[in-house]
């Protein structure tokens, strides 16, 4: 490797603004929901070979869908912090319904067996659902694992509430200062707007 | 704990061939193992990377070694720093591997491989405040790519193949 030294010379400071999008983009997810859409049903295999629909949830308020898989560091990272967000609202109405949306043939580790093998070793509390023909993520514009949709169950449906990231601290839980999954449900549990309605995080790209 | 040396600020140095203005980039931490130094930055000590106006083409990769298609391209970013003079284009990884993985990950992949271009760690837990300022367009997947020279900058959230890749180079040349 070269020197860690930078060569730069600094006649002016560019705005980041300034940055542009190029549309060559070909891997991008055109579309996915925003806040306030109407985020599809579905019914897909669970680790217990059962089908697990949002439909069969007669008594949830909501759902906290999490796409998410066995591979991604980032996803592993917040395997407890998943746990202990389904453990702490699946009784206020607000189960956590995992997702799986890697092909498995890109990524092995995220197979159907070794799905069912990592919610046996974490004793995940929630259904881990694969979505190996991959139609629901790009329904959702999910990206990347991990990433949140928080739904809202009302007459007309399950309204998107929040998405992006659990927290603001990947590494550390004890670290994070802004539980953002958290403080969206505990808003829609008291009826109230949800304070932090988008965020971003590095995660791993879901593989088509 | 992993033997890496911390330097409290440690300052980087940046100078040019011209002998023009120099600035510093303060590096949190450097890992040092098998010969390979990887310096550490937060996202404010990172950023002045983004904007330098020397008339160089910087091709910044944000990539990690869990992240395969990522490690699929790194090759084509290796031929671009091999092919084009330094003094022309200068490629930068950018890793975003956990830093507990840098002495057991990184370090053992970039010698294997033998990348030449430079390597540095990105390591900035608060993603949601800082991947907006990379890019307003980016969710926060990997592999991202920005390609810039003086105030021309063009970002991608995708994979390239190495055609592709030297094709947006050359827009920018």
């Amino acid at each position: 490797m070269k020197t860690l030294k930078i060569l730069v010379g600094v006649a002016f400071i560019i705005a980041i603004s300034a940055f542009a999008l190029n549309k060559v983009s070909g891997t991008k997810i055109k579309g996915g929901y925003s806040i306030g859409d109407i985020a599809t049903d579905f019914k897909l295999k669970n680790v217990d070979d059962s089908s697990v629909s949002l439909s069969d949830y007669d008594d949830a308020k909501g759902f906290i869908v999490i796409f998410t898989c066995n591979h991604c560091p980032y996803s592993v990272a917040y395997e407890d912090r998943i746990i202990a967000l389904d453990l702490l609202y699946k009784e206020k109405g607000y189960p956590v319904i995992a997702i799986n949306p890697n092909n498995p043939k890109a990524y092995p580790d995220d197979s159907f067996d070794n799905m069912k093998i990592r919610a046996k070793e974490k004793g995940f509390t929630f259904p881990y659902l694969t979505d190996d023909t991959q139609v629901i993520y790009p329904m959702y514009g999910a990206t990347k694992t991990p990433h949140v949709y928080v739904l809202e169950k009302t007459t007309t449906g399950n309204i998107v509430r929040y998405i992006g990231a659990i927290d603001n601290n990947y590494k550390d839980a004890s670290a994070a200062t802004k539980k953002y999954v958290e403080d969206a449900v505990n808003a829609l549990l008291k009826g109230k707007k949800v304070p932090v309605e988008v965020t971003k995080a590095i995660g791993c790209s879901i593989k088509a | 704990m992993p033997k890496w040396i911390i330097y409290s600020a440690l300052i980087i140095l940046f100078t040019t061939c011209k002998g023009e203005k120099t600035v510093a980039l303060d590096a949190t931490n450097v890992f040092e193992s098998k010969g390979i130094e990887i310096p550490v930055y937060d996202f404010e000590s990172f950023k002045p990377l983004l904007t330098i106006n020397d008339g160089k083409t910087r091709v910044v990769n944000f990539w990690a070694t869990w992240c395969k298609p990522c490690v699929a391209e790194l090759p084509y970013f290796e031929l671009i720093n091999s092919r084009y003079p330094d003094d022309k284009v200068e490629v930068i990884l950018v890793s975003l591997d956990v830093p507990s993985q840098v002495e057991s990950k990184l370090i053992p992949f970039v010698v294997k491989q033998k990348i030449e271009s430079k390597v540095i760690l990105l390591d900035d837990p608060d993603a949601n405040s800082w991947i907006p300022k990379v890019s307003k367009n980016w969710s926060g997947s990997i592999p991202a790519t920005i390609i810039y020279k003086n105030g021309t900058i063009n970002f991608y959230e995708r994979s390239f193949t190495y055609n592709e890749l030297e094709k947006e180079l050359k827009k920018m040349l």
